[in-house]
């Protein structure tokens, strides 16, 4: 006898877990089924945790969520070859509680929220693919697993089955995953004593840094490199775009060995014991890769909807908050009385149009496909930036005036005023 | 038909990745598994209950966390599950072991009456084989470990006869319930969990035993008190003081590399080179 | 490099007084474990250490013997005398003809109770694990498992017993203090086989039994020989190649197999490989598969880790391969190379090919 549940939830990373909380804290029958063996097993992030995201949903979440260290410093550097120039942002006012953005450790996190999902009521399935959505005609009445016996039954599906979403493929929800609408990212985590820790990145108690960096160390393949400070140990990661990585014959662990090395970053490392390595893919097509996240009887989260900003690096709290408007939608329609058919769905949408996370990556829906196309943003400018920063601040006799005039003209040398301009308005048209 | 399987939770040691460029192990976050040895027993213990009907019980000793164990067990099919636990417990060595699960099984054999033990060949974190037999002496059960085969269960004549690996070879052995059987590895595949189970197994109540429900009157037997074994140290393998002789030659040619090892093998190690040339005749 | 951690158990440190009941129990036994007329080798390694462990306490070394009357155990008692035993306590009954676990438990456990050990050691075989914690448990005493190092704490008069811990990566350090016997089991090729001395004699102790067959409940119904040639005889092996995880894939383990073949080797694996199913695990050596005392052992794309360390350290001639200078094997092996395997393992096989065909044409 096939069981039926109000919602099943696939996946429990982070879209799925605010899902299926919100639905079973309201009362509902929810199924949540993991293909993973654990929660997080199958997940990865840098990683960052924005407070307000998860406020949301548990707003009492720092009582006893394991969080590493809560950001009061973020730094973003552009590198070149030996070198790099950045700008550094630390604030008190993030020294004081409550604290906006935390790093986690995801295996941890990830295993702190689902048992808040199971104390809230849902059941929790791990191990367990679900390979088809079982369809009445263009409905989805619910899902088909790879066990024996596998068939459960809900009135409402949440596809929260992350970046490479196979099920939203098969059920023609999404097309094949195109190799320029995703990164990959690699990251390891290293272990040193925690007052070396401090004493290194200068912060105190439970105080983190983030730094961001862009530049040479991607080779010219569009992405970004990061480094976080967590309790006592460092997460330092890169991720490209995959066709870029495919193009450039490049494989993204060789690159992290030789970020690794930069003079800058190899000295944050030193003492440091490696005992971590992970892999991820990472949704970067933005607002325009974004596939249809709703139909009859379905909804789509998470990084299954491709709903990450790569300019802020961003991703978890989009899962979060994308999740949540789906259980809340769902709630809404329910309580009106109504089916969960694709027309009353589209409140979903609307709600997210509404929210911060549409807003954000319509801003910069641009900015994948110009950046992509321009490497110069990866290499020519980081080059001339480090070199027009090292000309000022080498005290060498020459007079500042020409020292001015050189780095203008090494500027229109590489670019050309016309290349300038353009790569200008560029800018503007990503960030606008 | 009643068998009671024990089993562990442990560290899956097994779960190593490894760094792509640097070849290092990754160990942080390894999740705990049921003791693989454990699963071959289960699987021997839900196969007879298929073919006999009957009900399975498994049963541990362990911190709280040892109930994810347990509730992996129910999935694949088991039908109760008891998780034996108490602080007093901790510090105890294969023997107060034996003594705590013997005492549990007691009290489940006085509710339903057990026919078989099956147990773990070993643990992969203890590698002893001692929990087995020490249970089997306690409740007087008939031990067969390293069984490899399970050939025929008489449960009117009460009556099983089984293969068991010895060093050269296999024997058949005939005894009667009730007994404990230990599998060797590799003798069968544990199946996949149906769906019924996987969701009989997340809204299972486990039960909770302490000492008491346990039916353990005597605590001098149990935990650190009932361990004649004690830990005096715990160190490092002393590392061999003389670091290995690197072979080297001009262009580190793999053909030179060898042919300078050889060489000084044969040169210094002349009694070792006459063994080689003789067996390679 | 040895970082000792004493663990924080209070009867771990300074003097125990052992009650007078158990300062009767002295002398060092070893079971002799036969099977079909052979005695298995580990029994004559174990007299070796028991040997060494006697001298230091100063007491007699005693071999067990339990089979069935007839010529047989006399000849074991004998074998046993010239690995080194004093004495040997023998009991002989029908019911003992096979090794089964009921009447071999109460045999070993009544000549222990009338004769009183400080130390049984047996080794951990299927048989000698069936047998120790049947035993222990029935003596109410401890049990040390699969230990690696065995050595006399003179201040307690207590046996050391030394086995890996925290899934191989440390040693610990064992003791029983208020218990006696105090059991242990040691691997086969753990401990040295000790020379023979075909002049030692020594003294025989009968005991009967005391059972019979109708009290016993299981029955042997048949004996399976194994097919001889197909089972690798690692443990007894001369020379020994093995291969690791750094060969990438089952297909280059074939270079390991190549070498063998020139040298008349045998082959082994570390754990990884075995669990991947490249090769049979039989051929696992290390912390859970076999140990090994080759006269030569090279181990190509095998880091050396302690888990296989503790497996093969005790080889005469370690040749390491390995593409990472800093692999842990390099601090142990007698000679290293770092460099691929796939082209170090065939030039190798050249290099030895041409060796031999230089030394035939000599002799």
């Amino acid at each position: 006898m096939a069981e039926k549940f109000d919602a099943i939830v696939v996946g429990a990373g982070p879209s799925g877990n605010a899902a299926a909380y919100t639905l079973a804290k309201a009362g509902r029958k929810v199924l949540q089924i993991e293909r993973g063996e654990y929660p997080g097993s199958k997940n990865v992030q840098g990683a960052i945790l924005y407070s307000d995201a998860l406020e949301r949903i548990i707003p009492d979440f720092r009582e006893d969520a394991p969080l590493e260290r809560h950001i009061i410093e973020q730094r973003v550097w552009v590198l070149d070859d030996e070198s790099f120039i950045g700008s550094h942002y630390r604030s008190d006012s993030f020294n004081k509680p409550p604290y906006n953005r935390y790093t986690i450790i995801r295996a941890q996190f990830d295993k702190w929220f689902s048992q808040k999902v199971q104390e809230a009521g849902a059941l929790l399935i791990c191990e367990t693919t679900v390979s088809d959505l079982i369809m009445d005609g263009s409905r989805v009445i619910g899902v088909q697993t790879d066990r024996q016996g596998g068939a459960v039954y809900a009135d409402v599906v949440i596809l929260a089955d992350g970046v490479n979403s196979i099920l939203a493929r098969k059920a023609g929800f999404r097309p094949e995953l195109s190799p320029g609408d995703v990164a990959l990212a690699v990251k390891e985590i290293h272990f040193l004593p925690q007052e070396v820790l401090e004493s290194r990145f200068n912060i105190a108690g439970d105080a983190g840094v983030v730094i961001e960096m862009i530049g040479k160390i991607t080779k010219g393949m569009m992405g970004t490199g990061f480094l976080y400070t967590n309790k006592e140990s460092l997460t330092i990661g890169v991720g490209c775009i995959l066709s870029d990585f495919k193009k450039q014959k490049c494989s993204p662990s060789q690159l992290l060995e030789e970020m690794k090395a930069h003079p800058s970053i190899q000295p944050l490392l030193e003492g440091g014991e490696m005992k971590e390595y992970a892999a991820h893919l990472i949704p970067e097509g933005g607002y325009n890769a974004i596939p249809r996240i709703y139909g009859d009887g379905w909804l789509m989260v998470g990084d299954a909807g491709m709903f990450v900003n790569a300019v802020h690096r961003e991703g978890s709290n989009l899962a979060m908050t994308s999740g949540r408007i789906a259980a809340e939608t769902v709630l809404e329609l329910d309580a009106q009385k109504k089916p969960f058919t694709q027309k009353n769905l589209a409140a979903y949408r609307e709600k997210l149009d509404a929210s911060f996370l549409m807003k954000d990556l319509k801003k910069y829906r641009n900015l994948p496909q110009i950046l992509h196309r321009n490497p110069q943003f990866y290499t020519t400018y980081p080059e001339l930036l480090n070199r027009a920063a090292h000309t000022m601040l080498s005290v060498d006799g020459i007079d500042k005036k020409s020292k001015e005039k050189q780095i203008r003209d090494s500027f229109r040398q590489k670019r050309s005023l016309f290349g300038l301009v353009g790569d200008a308005y560029k800018m503007w048209r990503a960030f606008e | 038909m009643h068998i009671v399987v024990c089993i562990k939770q442990v560290p899956d040691s097994a779960q190593i990745r490894v760094h792509p460029v640097t070849n290092t192990i990754m160990r942080q976050g390894v999740p705990a598994i049921v003791n693989p040895y454990d699963l071959f027993s289960l699987e021997a213990a839900l196969r007879l209950k298929d073919e006999h009907g009957g009900r399975v019980t498994v049963i541990t000793m362990g911190p709280p966390q040892a109930e994810v164990a347990l509730r992996k067990c129910i999935s694949f099919g088991a039908d109760d599950a008891i998780l034996v636990t108490d602080r007093a417990f901790a510090g105890a060595d294969t023997l107060a072991t034996s003594y705590a699960l013997a005492s549990a099984i007691s009290q489940i054999n006085k509710e339903h009456a057990v026919d078989m033990v099956f147990a773990g060949k070993q643990t992969i974190d203890g590698d002893t084989a001692q929990v087995g037999p020490g249970i089997a002496k306690r409740l007087n059960l008939q031990l067969l470990t390293y069984v490899c085969r399970i050939d025929s269960l008489d449960l009117m004549t009460r009556s099983i006869q089984v293969q068991r690996r010895a060093e050269g070879g296999v024997e058949v052995l005939t005894t009667q319930l009730p007994c404990l059987i230990t599998m060797l590895e590799g003798t069968n595949d544990m199946r996949f969990a149906t769906m019924d189970n996987m969701f009989r197994a997340a809204r299972c109540q486990i039960q909770r035993w302490d000492r008491v429900a346990a039916g353990i009157e005597d605590l001098s037997k149990i935990g650190l008190k009932g361990s004649p074994t004690v830990v005096s140290k715990v160190f490092a393998p002393q590392a061999r003081t003389v670091r290995a002789q690197m072979i080297e030659s001009d262009g580190d040619e793999p053909r030179d590399l060898a042919m300078t090892l050889v060489a000084k093998l044969f040169t210094a190690h002349p009694k070792l080179g006459e063994t080689i040339v003789r067996r390679a005749a | 490099m040895n970082a000792e951690k004493a663990a924080p158990r209070k009867s771990g440190k300074g003097r125990v007084e052992l009650d007078d009941r158990l300062k009767a129990y002295q002398g060092v036994w070893v079971f002799i474990e036969h099977e079909r007329g052979e005695v298995h080798p580990v029994s004559w390694e174990l007299l070796g250490e028991g040997r060494k462990l006697a001298d230091t306490l100063g007491v007699t070394l005693s071999g067990v013997v339990l089979g069935a009357p007839g010529t047989q155990t006399q000849r074991f008692c004998e074998e046993a005398f010239h690995h080194g035993a004093d004495r040997c306590y023998r009991m002989q009954d029908p019911v003992l003809g096979s090794y089964r676990n009921q009447p071999f438990t109460k045999g070993l456990t009544d000549l222990v109770n009338a004769y009183q050990p400080e130390i049984l050691l047996l080794g951990a075989t299927t048989q000698g694990r069936d047998l120790a914690g049947s035993v222990a448990t029935t003596l109410k005493t401890g049990l040390t498992a699969d230990c690696t190092e065995l050595k006399i704490d003179m201040e307690n008069r207590t046996l050391a017993a030394s086995r890996p811990t925290f899934g191989g990566s440390l040693l610990c350090t064992i003791l029983t203090l208020n218990y006696r016997p105090q059991m242990a089991t040691v691997r086969p090729r753990v401990m040295a086989m000790p020379d023979r001395d075909p002049t030692r004699s020594g003294s025989i102790i009968d005991h009967p039994l005391g059972l019979i067959e109708s009290d016993i409940v299981t029955k042997v119904l048949e004996y399976i020989p194994d097919a001889r040639q197909d089972r690798p005889q690692l443990a007894f092996a001369d020379i020994i190649v093995a291969g690791g995880r750094g060969l990438k894939n089952a297909d280059n383990f074939q270079l390991i197999w190549n070498l063998a073949l020139v040298l008349g080797a045998e082959v082994g694996a570390s754990r990884p490989v075995v669990q991947a199913g490249w090769v049979e695990p039989d051929r696992q050596v290390g912390q859970s598969g076999k140990t090994v005392r080759p006269k030569l052992y090279i181990a190509a794309g095998i880091s050396g880790a302690v888990q296989h360390r503790v497996g093969m350290e005790g080889a005469d001639v370690i040749i390491a391969i390995n593409s990472d200078a800093n692999a842990p094997i390099f601090d142990f092996a007698s000679y290293g190379i770092v460099g691929n395997a796939m082209t170090v393992l065939p030039a190798l096989t050249k290099a030895f090919q041409q060796q031999l065909a230089v030394a035939r044409m000599a002799g």
